[in-house]
């Protein structure tokens, strides 16, 4: 098990470096200068760019600006904004926490939701609940979020006024459900049709029936035994899902004007900010890689046949 | 000469095991049909894979040849037309009959042009997201070992990236808002998902009989794969590739919405999806009529896909 662990925390390296490397590549082959962007339409003493650029390190070659960064992310620095002059830790630490929230959410309400339907649909496989909540699943998937987003803030917001269209910049709990909702619409769908399989097929299973002669509670049989069998592959699903749900925070947050890790990239972006969207994909990406982690370890407790050598 | 000859007994030897190879499509139905036409004589039956394939016809003429379902110019903007009459089930098919955007243009006949951009967006990039990450897949599946360790570490690393959020830094260092940049940013990131199913297809096959057979008659690496593995572990990737195909689908309206997808003077639903969102609290039908669009492409597609694996998976018989 330690072994297995540490392998797996090695291997995580080169993913690592190499994602930070790819969206710093590609942060570095955008066009436009930030540093230029900074004079706005004045005309400035090319000298004088040259040496900002030679002060933030922006002349370097590639290689040499990632091994700086590299270097200075692993004493906790994610670098500065060229324009605020803000440190990007602190654009960080003020909009992770309402993304993390928000994906959290998200991810709470697929759990739940996502597995009570297809335990639901899947333990009457092929009557009409189950064919119905298929659709109903198919339906989901093929909205696509932002036009879902739209559909509900029209819905609840415009038409009936039971929430506000924008969230404040708080962020409270209570504001962040619908576009919790949102985000986890598409993973409940994948999650219900996995749940919903899952489900059917180990109803057959011969310890179901083992499990149902012997006598045991309709509780225990479909909480314990057959539940336990069933959510290996949903909770395969749900380990990759945690960053998706991060990275698809950032079209939700421009619904509801969440002011989460989505604008700041987006803001980021638009000023050729590098070191800011570097530094929130490489978050996104070390969420990612923890939460696949996370999971096969899972894997052991749902089922103790697998071992870790 | 007995290097001719022994040639032509390997020739023939090898001759043999394609046949076996492609014998082993067919055993695994009772009758002596193919893989395919047994799928078939299941898919004909399906009703949802009756509706889908009519929808995604209709879809491409559409694509095709917009010219057939409407008479209006999508481009034709008419201002004093502006939001001028709601959808109107009365004369249906008529050039207006579901009304006129902010712009004063025909919402009927944008959602026929529109298709055009979005499918051949989605088609184009299944087609490349298929193709490369097909041949990343089989290398690292069938050669195992430090190629493999290779190739399924750089799919970990594009695989790591969130789709839309690298879509977005890709699309942002593009000033141009053409077709093939949209095609390009989808594809970079989206062949992981491909490569990791042949991967595992194509491990599973290489154990098979027939390929143990071919590689101790000493067929050719190039030939093993071309003719052995790649027939038989295509199912499961062409079932990914159709609904990934929705997806792309979904994801081009996205980006479009989000400003950095396609752009005017383009003709695509995501273009006009964003557009009717600046108008969602008085004209909401701007907004949801390209939306339905886009829904019933990725439903279509993606019920195709399953119909089609549901009749090629044998367990589910």
């Amino acid at each position: 098990m330690g072994r297995y662990v540490a392998r797996r925390l090695l291997q995580m390296i080169p993913v690592f470096i190499g994602s930070t490397l790819l969206v710093f590549a590609m942060m570095y082959a955008l066009p436009g200068d930030p540093v230029r962007a900074l004079a706005g339409e004045q005309t400035v003493d090319p000298a004088q760019i040259a040496q900002m650029k030679k002060d933030l390190g922006l002349d370097l070659p590639l290689w040499h600006q990632y091994l700086n960064y590299l270097g200075n992310l692993f004493q906790g620095d994610f670098g500065t904004q060229i324009a605020s002059g803000r440190p990007v830790a602190d654009i960080i630490s003020d909009a992770f926490p309402i993304t993390i929230r928000l994906a959290l959410f998200a991810f709470t309400f697929t759990v739940l939701v996502g597995i009570s339907i297809g335990i639901f649909a899947g333990l009457k496989a092929d009557t009409l609940r189950d064919r119905g909540l298929l659709v109903l699943t198919l339906v989901l998937i093929s909205i696509p979020s932002f036009v879902l987003g739209y559909l509900l803030q029209y819905f609840f917001a415009f038409q009936l006024g039971w929430v506000d269209p924008n969230v404040s910049t708080e962020a409270a709990p209570g504001e962040l459900l619908l576009p919790a909702v949102v985000l986890g619409s598409l993973s409940l769908a994948y999650v219900a049709r996995l749940t919903r399989t899952s489900v059917a097929e180990n109803l057959r299973a011969d310890y179901m029936r083992t499990a149902v002669a012997k006598g045991l509670p309709r509780r225990r049989v479909i909480g314990v035994h057959l539940m336990r069998n069933s959510l290996i592959p949903v909770v395969t699903f749900l380990g990759t899902d945690l960053g998706a749900l991060l990275g698809g925070a950032v079209v939700t947050e421009g619904i509801f004007n969440v002011q989460g890790v989505g604008y700041a990239v987006f803001e980021a972006l638009r000023h050729r900010e590098g070191a800011t969207v570097v530094g929130i994909v490489t978050l996104i990406v070390v969420v990612y890689l923890v939460a696949s982690l996370i999971v096969d370890l899972l894997y052991a407790v749902l089922d103790p046949r697998i071992r870790y050598a | 000469m007995p290097d001719a000859l022994e040639a032509t007994v390997k020739d023939e030897a090898l001759d043999a095991v394609d046949a076996q190879a492609k014998a082993a499509n067919a055993s695994k139905a009772e009758k002596p049909r193919s893989l395919w036409s047994d799928a078939w004589h299941d898919l004909r039956r399906n009703p949802l894979f009756l509706i889908s394939a009519v929808l995604i016809v209709l879809l491409l003429a559409m694509a095709i040849a917009p010219g057939l379902f409407t008479s209006a110019d999508p481009r034709y903007a008419d201002l004093a037309k502006h939001y001028l009459q709601k959808p109107n089930w009365g004369n249906v098919f008529a050039d207006d009959w579901l009304g006129y955007d902010g712009q004063g243009r025909s919402i009927y006949a944008r959602l026929v042009y529109g298709a055009r951009a979005s499918i051949s967006v989605a088609v184009v990039v299944t087609v490349l997201v298929t193709v490369f990450g097909g041949i990343v897949g089989m290398l690292a599946g069938y050669f195992g070992g430090w190629v493999d360790t290779i190739l399924s570490r750089v799919t970990d690393i594009f695989f790591g990236i969130p789709f839309i959020l690298g879509a977005m830094v890709v699309l942002t260092s593009f000033e141009d808002r053409a077709l093939y940049v949209v095609i390009l940013a989808l594809a970079f990131l989206g062949w992981t998902q491909i490569a990791r199913v042949a991967r595992g297809s194509v491990i599973t096959i290489k154990q098979a009989d027939y390929v143990m057979a071919a590689k101790a008659l000493g067929a050719s690496t190039p030939r093993i794969l071309l003719r052995h593995i790649l027939p038989n572990a295509v199912a499961p990737v062409i079932v990914v590739a159709t609904i990934a195909l929705g997806g792309y689908i979904s994801a081009e309206a996205t980006l479009s919405y989000l400003g950095i997808g396609l752009a005017e003077p383009t003709v695509s639903w995501g273009v006009d999806i964003s557009s009717g969102a600046e108008q969602l609290r008085n004209e909401p039908y701007v907004l949801i009529l390209p939306s339905i669009m886009v829904s019933i492409t990725v439903l279509a597609f993606i019920m195709l896909g399953d119909a089609v694996r549901n009749a090629l998976d044998p367990k589910l018989r």
